[in-house]
Formats: C-alpha cells, sequence, structure tokens
C-alpha cells in the first residue's frame, strides 16, 4: 500500500533523528546535565512529568493507530460497524477520569515543587552564601560583589559548593538571567531586584546566557560562569583587586550606553551602585537588596 | 527644497537592503498587472459590484481565505528567511537589526493576519450554511469587519517598504517597545494594524454569536447544532472578552509612545509588568480563539469518514466551553520566571493543566468516533488522523511547560518555540487545511486533486515533524529564542540544519497546495460536488456553490444529523411553494470607511494629523450616512430564485 510506505520512509527517518540525537553528545543536553541541586531538581522533575504524561500519550497513540487500522472501509471487513453509537456513560466516565487522575498527580507535585524550588529561597547549606549582584545592560552583563569588592563583564566566576545569592537588575530592556546547568532562570527587570539561589556542585566552565530578547546586541549576550575551588576563587579575587583598574560612576555610565563588550575585570566599584540602579526608577520595590541603601546616592547628572 | 525631499524620502521609505528594494519591486510590479488586467478585461465594475462591496457571507469568507494565503506566503516567507539564516552558525546572511523585524512580523503575521482570518473566512462561509441561515445577523457589519481587517493587515504590511518593520517582538513588551529604546515608525505601524484590525474581529466576534443564537433554522435547537458551530460560538465568546483588553492595552502602549504617557515606562510611576499581564490576558486566550473552531473541524470530519455519529456530543460541548472560560485563567504562565512568588505561580500552573483534561477528553471522543466506523482516507481526513498524534505531543509538551518550576528551564528556549508551533501549526494551521479540504467543493463548486492533496499532505508533515522535533532538543542545549545567529562553539550546527530542511520542505508543500489550486482551477471538476463525502449536516442539502441566499425554502430539523438522517430515511424535498427571500443589499460604506480608518491610522503613525484627523472625520461621515440608510435590505422575487436554483442544479450535479 502507498501509505503504509510512506510511513515506513517516515518511520526510518525518525529512527535516524534519533540517532542523531542520542549518540555520543549527551553533554550538549545542557539542561539534562546539571551541575548543581537547583539544575539536579528541575531535571528530575522534568523527567518525572514527562514519565506521568507519557502513561496517557503512549497509549493514545498506539490507539489511534489501532483504531484507523482495525476500521478502516475496505472489502470484506470483518470489525463491527455501529453508525448510531455515539454514547456510552462508563467510556466517557473513564476518560474523564484517566487525564484528571494523571493532572492532579502532576498537580500535586508541580506545588510541592514551586514551593521548594521558589528561586527567591536561600539553599540549605553548612557554607554561607556569597552575593554577587547582577545588571543587564544593553548589551552586556555586569557582575559585582559586594563582599568581595570587585566586579567584571561578562564574566562570573565563584567557588564550587558554595550556595550564591544572585540580586538581579536591570538598566536596559527586561532580560532573563540564565545558566541553564545551574537552574532556571529569571527576569532582569528595571526598579527591582530579582533573587536567584544557584549553587555548582562542581568546578567546570558553564555557559550563561540572557533568555529574553532586548535588541540588536541580544545574541552577543553570553557569559561565562565558572566554578572552581574556593582558593583558586580567592587568588582570582586578589588578582583582579591587583591588576585591574576599578570602575567609576562615570565608567559605570559609559559601560552601560548601547553596545557588545569583551570580558572586564574592575578593582572595585562605588559604593552603592547596585542600590542606586535599583532605586533610580521611580516605581521601585527595594525588597530583595541584601544591603539596604542606607545612604542616598544619586547620579549627578 | 529638493535636498529635503531627498531627506524625506530616505526617512520614509525603507532603504540600503537589496532584499527591500527587490520586494518594492515586485510589489510594484504586482500591482502594475492587476490593474492592468483588470483594465483590460473592463472588470473595475464587476470588482465593485460583486466583491468589494458585498455583503455576501459566502464571498466576504473567501476573500478572508484569499487574504489569508497572501498572508501565509508572507509569513512563510518571512520564516525560511529565519532559518536560512540560522542554518549555521555565524552566518552572515541577515544582519541583527533585519532579522529582529522579521521574527516580530512572522509572529504578528502569522497569528493576527493568517490564522485569524483563515478561521474568520470559515466561520463566514460555513457557519450561515450549517444553521440553515440566509446571511449572518449583520451582513453590513460583516463586511465591515472584513475591510477593516484587511486594511489593518495591509498597513502592518506597508511597514516593509515604509517607515521600517517593527522590532520588538509579536507581543512587543516594554520597555524595549517604548519610545526610548525604539523610537522608528516600526511600532506604531505594530499598534495600528493590529488595532485596526482588532476592531473588526470583535465585531466578527458579536456577529457570530448572534447568527448562531438567532438564526438557527426552525427546529435546531441549540442540542441539535452541529458541532463546528458550537465551537466557533465558544470561540466567539472567548473573542469578545478577549479583544477589548487587546485594544485598551495598544491603546495605553500608544498613549506612551505619542503623547510621552508613563504608563509602561521605566520612569515616571509606569510598570512594564503591567503591559505583561494585559496583553497575555488577551494573548492566552487568543490562542484558543484559534484553536476551538479547529476542535469543531476535527469533529465534523471525523465523523463524516468514519460514517458514523459524532462520540460523546455532550460531553464535546461542555468540554468546550470549559476550555474557553478557563482560558482567561492561565495568562500568567507565560512568566513565571517573572518572580510573581509561589502562590501566584502555583495557582497559574494548576489552572493551565487543569485545560488539559478537556482538551484530552475531546481526543478521546475523536478516537472513539472512529472506533466502529467505516474509515476511508480522502485529504481532509488525512489531515484529522495526521493531527491527532501531533495534537497529543504538542498538548504533553504543554503540559510539561506548565509545571512551573521546570519551566524556569524551558522558558523563552527553542522547547518552548516547538511547544508553540506545535499546538499552532498542527493544531490550528493543520486543523483549518482539514477544513479547507472538507468544505473547499461547497465553497468553490469544484474539486480539489485528491493525489496533488496527499503529497502536500506527507510533505507538510515530514517537513513540520524535521522542523520542530529538532528544535525541542535545542532548547534543552539551551539555545533561546530570537538570537540571530550563534557560535561554532554551542553544538547548534546540527539540529539547526534539520530544521532548515523541515522548513523548506514545508515550503514545498505550500507550493503544491497553490500547484493543486490552479490545477484544479483548470480542470473544474464540478461532477458530485453538492455533497461528495457523503456528509451529515445542512450545508451539503443545497447545491455548490451555494445559491446567494443559500436556502431556496428554510429546512426543518429534526435530527442531530439532520442532512445524514433525511438521506437514510430517502427523504426527497417536499415541493413547497417558494416565497420572495429577504436580503440584505450590498454597500460600499464598509470598503470606504476601512479606508478612511488605514489613512488615519498611517497618520497617526507618522504624527501627520492633517491626515489623521481627515481620516476620522470621514469614518464619522460613513457612520452618519449609514445610520440614515433607511433601505439595507430587498426582496428577491420568486421567479429570480426558481431561475437560480434550476441553474445551480443543473451546475453541480
Amino acid at each position: 500500500m502507498k501509505t503504509s510506505k510512506t510511513a515506513r520512509c517516515l518511520s526510518v527517518l525518525y529512527m535516524f533523528l534519533l540517532l542523531f540525537m542520542t549518540t555520543g553528545c549527551a553533554d550538549k543536553y545542557l539542561v539534562l546535565n546539571p551541575k548543581g541541586p537547583i539544575g539536579e531538581q528541575q531535571k528530575d522533575l522534568m523527567i518525572l512529568s514527562t514519565l506521568l504524561c507519557l502513561i496517557v500519550i503512549v497509549p493514545v497513540l498506539i490507539l489511534t493507530f489501532v483504531i484507523v487500522w482495525r476500521y478502516r472501509d475496505r472489502k470484506g471487513r470483518k470489525a463491527k460497524y455501529t453508525p448510531e453509537w455515539e454514547h456510552s456513560t462508563a467510556l466517557e466516565t473513564t476518560w474523564w477520569g484517566i487525564p484528571v487522575v494523571i493532572i492532579t498527580l502532576i498537580a500535586i507535585i508541580t506545588v510541592r515543587y514551586t514551593y521548594s524550588l521558589e528561586p527567591s529561597k536561600p539553599l540549605e547549606s553548612k557554607v554561607e552564601p556569597i552575593t554577587i549582584q547582577v545588571t543587564n545592560l544593553d548589551w552586556k552583563w555586569l557582575f559585582q560583589y559586594p563582599e568581595q569588592g570587585i566586579a567584571t563583564v561578562n564574566y562570573v566566576q565563584f567557588p564550587e559548593d558554595v550556595p550564591i545569592r544572585f540580586e538581579i537588575t536591570s538598566d536596559a530592556p527586561m532580560n532573563s538571567f540564565w545558566i541553564p546547568q545551574l537552574g532556571g532562570q529569571i527576569y532582569a527587570m528595571s526598579g527591582m531586584a530579582m533573587v536567584l539561589h544557584l549553587q555548582a556542585d562542581e568546578q567546570g566552565e558553564y555557559m550563561g546566557s540572557g533568555a529574553n530578547y532586548t535588541g540588536k546586541g541580544f545574541a552577543d549576550m553570553y557569559f561565562t560562569a565558572k566554578a572552581t575551588s574556593q582558593e583558586a576563587f580567592d587568588q582570582w579575587v586578589s588578582e583582579v583587586k591587583g591588576t585591574s583598574a576599578a570602575l567609576t560612576l562615570d565608567g559605570y555610565k559609559k559601560l552601560a550606553e548601547q553596545g557588545t563588550s569583551d570580558v572586564r575585570y574592575f578593582s572595585s566599584f562605588p559604593e552603592g551602585l547596585f542600590e542606586m540602579t535599583v532605586t533610580k526608577y521611580a516605581a521601585s520595590h527595594n525588597h530583595g537588596l541584601s544591603v539596604k541603601a542606607r545612604k542616598e546616592v544619586r547620579i549627578e547628572e | 527644497m529638493w535636498d529635503k525631499a531627498k531627506e524625506f524620502a530616505s526617512e520614509f521609505f525603507v532603504t540600503g537592503d537589496p532584499l527591500i528594494y527587490g520586494a518594492d519591486v515586485s510589489i510594484a510590479l504586482t500591482l502594475i498587472a492587476i490593474v492592468s488586467v483588470l483594465t483590460y478585461y473592463k472588470k473595475w465594475g464587476w470588482l465593485w459590484r460583486e466583491w468589494l462591496t458585498t455583503v455576501d457571507h459566502k464571498r466576504i469568507g473567501i476573500m478572508y481565505i484569499l487574504a489569508s494565503v497572501l498572508m501565509l506566503f508572507r509569513g512563510g516567507v518571512d520564516a525560511l528567511l529565519m532559518r536560512a539564516q540560522l542554518a549555521m552558525p555565524e552566518l552572515q546572511f541577515l544582519p541583527a537589526e533585519h532579522y529582529n523585524q522579521i521574527f516580530t512580523t512572522h509572529g504578528v503575521i502569522m497569528i493576527l493576519f493568517m490564522a485569524m482570518p483563515l478561521m474568520f473566512g470559515l466561520f463566514n462561509v460555513i457557519v450561515p450554511l450549517q444553521l440553515g441561515a440566509r446571511d449572518v445577523a449583520f451582513p453590513f457589519l460583516n463586511s465591515l469587519s472584513f475591510w477593516l481587517f484587511f486594511s489593518g493587515a495591509m498597513l502592518f504590511n506597508l511597514s516593509f517598504v515604509i517607515g521600517g518593520s517593527p522590532d520588538a517582538g509579536w507581543l512587543a513588551y516594554p520597555p524595549y517597545s517604548d519610545k526610548t529604546f525604539n523610537p522608528g515608525y516600526g511600532q506604531d505601524f505594530y499598534i495600528w494594524g493590529i488595532q485596526i484590525s482588532g476592531i473588526g474581529s470583535l465585531m466578527t466576534g458579536i456577529n457570530f454569536i448572534v447568527t448562531i443564537l438567532k438564526m438557527r433554522t426552525p427546529g435546531m435547537t441549540l442540542m441539535k447544532m452541529p458541532m463546528f458551530s458550537w465551537s466557533v460560538l465558544s470561540s466567539c465568546i472567548a473573542i469578545v472578552f478577549a479583544f477589548p483588553i487587546l485594544t485598551v492595552t495598544l491603546a495605553l502602549l500608544f498613549i506612551d509612545r505619542y503623547l510621552g504617557g508613563h504608563i509602561f515606562t521605566l520612569d515616571g510611576g509606569g510598570n512594564p509588568m503591567m503591559y505583561i499581564n494585559l496583553i497575555w490576558m488577551w494573548g492566552h486566550p487568543e490562542v484558543y480563539i484559534l484553536v476551538l473552531p479547529a476542535f469543531g473541524i476535527f469533529s465534523e470530519v471525523a465523523a463524516t469518514f468514519s460514517k458514523k455519529k459524532l462520540f460523546g456530543y455532550k460531553s464535546m460541548v461542555f468540554a468546550m466551553m470549559i476550555i474557553s472560560v478557563v482560558s482567561f485563567l492561565t495568562w500568567a504562565h507565560h512568566f513565571f520566571t517573572m518572580g510573581s512568588g509561589a502562590d501566584v505561580n502555583a495557582f497559574f500552573a494548576l489552572s493551565t493543566m487543569v485545560i488539559a483534561i478537556p482538551t484530552g477528553v475531546k481526543v478521546f471522543n475523536w478516537l472513539f468516533t472512529m472506533f466502529r466506523g467505516k474509515v476511508t482516507f480522502e485529504t481532509p481526513m488525512l489531515w484529522m488522523i495526521g493531527i491527532i498524534p501531533n495534537f497529543v505531543i504538542g498538548g504533553m509538551t504543554g503540559v510539561l511547560l506548565s509545571v512551573a518550576p521546570a519551566d524556569f528551564q524551558y522558558h523563552n528556549s527553542y522547547f518552548l518555540i516547538a511547544h508553540f508551533h506545535q499546538v499552532i501549526i498542527a493544531g490550528v494551521v493543520f486543523g483549518f487545511f482539514a477544513g479547507l479540504y472538507y468544505w473547499w467543493p461547497k465553497l468553490f463548486g469544484f474539486k480539489l486533486n485528491e493525489r496533488l492533496g496527499r503529497l502536500a499532505f506527507w510533505l507538510w508533515n515530514l517537513g513540520f515533524y524535521l522542523c520542530f522535533m529538532p528544535q525541542y532538543a535545542l532548547g534543552l542545549m539551551g539555545m533561546t529564542r530570537r538570537v540571530y545567529t550563534y557560535g561554532w562553539d554551542k553544538g547548534w550546527f546540527e539540529m539547526n540544519l534539520v530544521s532548515t530542511i523541515g522548513a523548506v520542505l514545508m515550503g514545498a508543500a505550500f507550493i503544491v497546495q497553490v500547484w493543486d489550486i490552479a490545477h484544479s482551477l483548470k480542470k473544474m471538476d464540478r461532477e458530485g460536488t453538492q455533497d461528495p463525502w457523503n456528509a451529515r449536516t445542512l450545508e451539503w442539502s443545497i447545491p455548490s456553490p451555494a445559491p446567494f441566499y443559500n436556502f431556496a425554502t428554510l429546512p426543518q430539523v429534526t435530527h442531530q444529523d439532520d442532512w445524514w438522517e433525511k438521506k437514510q430515511r430517502g427523504w426527497s424535498a417536499p415541493a413547497v411553494e417558494l416565497e420572495p427571500i429577504h436580503m440584505p443589499k450590498n454597500s460600499g460604506i464598509p470598503i470606504i470607511m476601512s479606508m478612511f480608518w488605514f489613512f488615519s491610522g498611517f497618520g497617526l503613525v507618522f504624527d501627520w494629523l492633517w491626515l489623521a484627523v481627515p481620516g476620522f472625520v470621514g469614518v464619522l461621515a460613513c457612520m452618519i450616512v449609514h445610520s440614515f440608510n433607511y433601505k439595507p435590505d430587498y426582496y428577491v422575487p420568486v421567479e429570480e430564485v426558481q431561475r437560480v436554483e434550476a441553474a445551480a442544479r443543473r451546475g453541480s450535479k
């Protein structure tokens, strides 16, 4: 038959595609290859919800094939034909019931994880978290380390096994801060500091990106997130302090202008710069700031 | 003077891109060709009388469908350009600015100017025929809806060559769409193109609700109504509640841009998050507005080609009504990552999952419509069956996305892109294709070629899977949407290449469809087009194409699938005495009024009040003129009905 031939071609192609997707490139699937507790739980959740869905989906697909095949119109067919049969309370109750059960299961899991993975919730750890303040600029990421006193552009480094408290804001159109192998993203918005807790369990370099479109230079907003040992991190901090220039207020204004940027390091930054960026918009909510802006800091225009 | 004119022209027209110059030339040539053909064959009068001023729902429907096919072409070319740019890492085919414009226009055009009019076209052509009505409830309004849509669509498309296209994505999130970051004209074209056509959509929604509630033929109670009409009702209810939100949202954005308001800006107390909420309060129901009628089509097609009653009619109706209500309670699932907190996210995750239940039920009902039926595989049924696995997978990834904490990893990635293309292409567009193939003989009175139809079906499906399955993978690899290029180091090359190949196949499938239409138009196979599928509902009881008054005598309905029942009983039409038929008169006001709207919109885009104000005055004048029209209707004499009936029966039997 003509259709079955086409179907065969299709399935061969499909196998080919599957082969393509699964052979030797598992590392490429960043989301399925997490290196931190948050990403790990999100991956588990993704797999669990997929499996639950498949409980319904697979039988439906098989059923579709069987029904279409068995009840196709042809000469000498033995299968029943009941043109008036249109209702069966038992059957209809069953398939209102099946999705209700599956969806209820997924819903319970979802609600539990929604609370436990709420991004502003601190991670459980014996180690003190470090804070990194992230500012989305057109079209680069500025990272400030309030505890270490340094700043970087398009590069962020932190020690492994230490919870990181990212405080995220924007001095440009809304973006989204995402390091897929560590965990899910969160929007970077002006006038507020969003909090995202992540942690790396392994040393390594992870891809970070801006996930929400912000215009011309948006495709250049990748950055590297590097997790190292505590010693290497401390050494890196003192190296940046010793060798780089300071970020001044004027320097920040220049940096905030539209344009892409290479990786840059700064030995210091103006005190309260992040708080000022958050609060300079009139509709600010300054919840989420770890260091409350005690001093009124204003940009001298 | 000359310098000033030159400066104006360089800002007014889009310059500097060979692709756009090419488009300029082809647009000019097409226009010249159309004008010359019409003039040479002296067809201007015919065009004006028979089409431009018509209030006949069937002709309006055909114009909707024609316009949507044109827009499918434009949106499809946009898609192919994007896929070409992404086929390989670091390609220099399109610069970032151009790519950003193209993904924006692709989204807007495909949803608002392709899917919506294709849907409205099917509403128009089929609903009155299914109800046994002679036209919609408000024929004048119907024509106005079409022309408003058309003006809006043309205004939006004009931005391609004049003023510059919008580039802020299909929903134009501020602050990026604010004047600060987006000073050009494109965003204003976006606002006015959608505003003008949106008014038309709202009126269509009202029109069809009233038509369905008030214009059904004697005996057709609501629970005897065909499923497609039910789906139209549920979709229109959603339109009536959703579209005003869109209009208000865009009006507020316009105030920000034009009058320097601070509603959604960062400074001055504005809040962009408000816009994102508002636009999705429309945007989410919009998706269901599109997919509900497709559900109706699947139901009709499944019953017809299984030669069996639709299984679970009541639960189908119930499911659609639930969907149209609950679709208003899920909007925040589009931004779980905006930090609304666990309570809000949990609520919207649950409401989203709830929708999966009635949707799942519908799939089971379609399957059991085929169960113990006599399934045949004509083109419309092929689409229907092909859609089931497609839609089931798309639905499943939808449930996955609704798991809020996991969505933090899917959001804004190609996983999301793949999901919504799967539900919108495989659910909505393929569904409307099924409807088009199904009702084509009724619409035009000739049949399409089955072989070419099957070829198009397989190409579309093969292309679809090749294009979008790899995009799920790309999402899991961390590829985010709207990037115009990516590096070799990312490892995204192979999947993107496969995806582009799939897109090309879908392009080829579109060409096969156009070829099919041209081929069938030439062959003009009119044999047996009145009821070619041995179908079940009233539209198949009258000749194809239907006479302009649809039913010479209004049918008396006693059963759910009344036409099928009548055929089973060997019923033949009793000889009733014909009466003069009450019909609406054509009117030139809708097209003229829409032209005024177009000028107002164009004037506001360029801040030319000398054009915008007269435009609005013209709109007002049209309203006044129409309200003094005391004779919008007339009676078709019995002799003419007899003549048309005799000719139509000869034509289609």
